[in-house]
């Protein structure tokens, strides 16, 4: 567990460097991201070492948004105020987003003849 | 008394107390989510979260003192941003046999999840800051957290968004598909994870397992997208 979590820290790491250094809009943790997937790609050693401990994080992912949600108490007055208009905002552009990307799928995969395995 | 008095000021000014909270109060949003029979409207972090927001206000425990203990856990967001590559590179085959309809869906998807949002807020006034802030709602947290920082908005509040975001799409994402007669689970569970992140992936996972490692796949690479489309977009609603 330790060298996989050495290993991930170091990826973040480097990502944040990077991200930095040359003021890209990308994240740090997610340019350490695109590099360990290259990186997992290349070697089935690196796979097997991360793998379980990857799983073990992220079969936690929620917990770790709550620290960032109990902000919410910090934020009830804006909020309260643009209650309507986040509202509307989230509630609209989801669903929008789902029909606009599933519809959009179906029918490029129709014109490229993409199927599903089953 | 003097002793509760002298325990208290320990506890406040040490992580231990608000760690602890965090972990426990997430243990009962999930216990409570399992009793609800995984009902997306039960989402285990809103509950943790309501827990927690009660007992600071009751409390009087000022949010940044709160912060000092959970940041411990809110650490692991970027680690855990790093450990999605696991499932990515995982599913890169059924990538390549679908990239087309993948990459298609992907920027549209995304794009219409930030122009939508935005237009409708600023029809409503909402202002530049709250703009920034809601711009990355629909990329996985750690990620629209970090992008919020950047755009100059409030993460906290973010978080928040987010987490609204993804519960909404896991509530509305089966019957409104369903209702307009779209079979593919691959586009059904993939349009889930662009616009719905994790939350919406969990609920994919729980439909079909195809949709689920499809929606895994839209939440990966729309935080990738979202780090780049949301500063484009933005300036448009200035």
């Amino acid at each position: 567990m330790v060298p996989a979590l050495a290993i991930i820290l170091a990826f973040q790491l480097a990502g944040e460097v990077i991200s930095r250094a040359g003021h890209l809009p990308l994240p740090g943790p997610v340019l350490g991201m695109l590099a360990m997937v290259a990186a997992l790609a290349a070697s089935a050693r690196l796979r097997a070492m991360i793998r379980p401990v990857a799983q073990g994080v992220l079969g936690h992912l929620s917990l770790l948004f709550v620290p960032a949600g109990v902000g919410v108490v910090a934020h009830l007055p804006t909020l309260a105020a643009q209650g309507p208009a986040l509202a509307v905002a989230l509630v609209a552009s989801t669903l929008l987003a789902i029909v606009v990307g599933a519809v959009t799928f179906t029918l490029v995969a129709k014109l490229v003849g993409s199927t599903p395995d089953e | 008394m003097n002793d509760a008095v002298l325990i208290w000021s320990y506890l406040a000014s040490q992580p231990l107390l608000w760690l602890t909270a965090t972990l426990f109060a997430y243990w009962a949003g999930d216990s409570l989510y399992r009793l609800a029979r995984r009902n997306p409207a039960a989402n285990p972090v809103m509950l943790a979260v309501i827990f927690l927001a009660v007992l600071l206000g009751i409390t009087g425990t000022p949010y940044r003192e709160y912060f000092e203990g959970a940041q411990f856990v809110h650490f692991m967001l970027g680690p855990a941003t790093v450990c999605l590559a696991v499932p990515l590179q995982a599913n890169l085959k059924a990538i390549r046999k679908a990239v087309v309809p993948i990459a298609a869906a992907l920027l549209a998807g995304s794009f219409t999840a930030i122009v939508s949002a935005l237009a409708i807020a600023k029809m409503f006034g909402a202002e530049a800051g709250l703009l920034a802030t809601l711009a990355p709602k629909s990329a996985t947290a750690p990620v629209a957290i970090g992008i919020s920082e950047a755009l100059g908005g409030q993460p906290t509040l973010t978080a928040v968004l987010v987490l609204l975001t993804g519960m909404i799409g896991a509530i509305f994402v089966t019957p409104m598909l369903n209702g307009l007669g779209l079979t593919d689970w691959r586009a059904r569970g993939f349009a889930t994870g662009v616009a719905a992140h994790g939350i919406g992936t969990a609920r994919a996972f729980q439909v079909h397992d195809t949709a689920g490692a499809f929606a895994s796949i839209g939440m990966g690479l729309n935080a990738v997208l979202t780090a780049f489309l949301a500063p484009l977009v933005l300036p448009w609603f200035l």
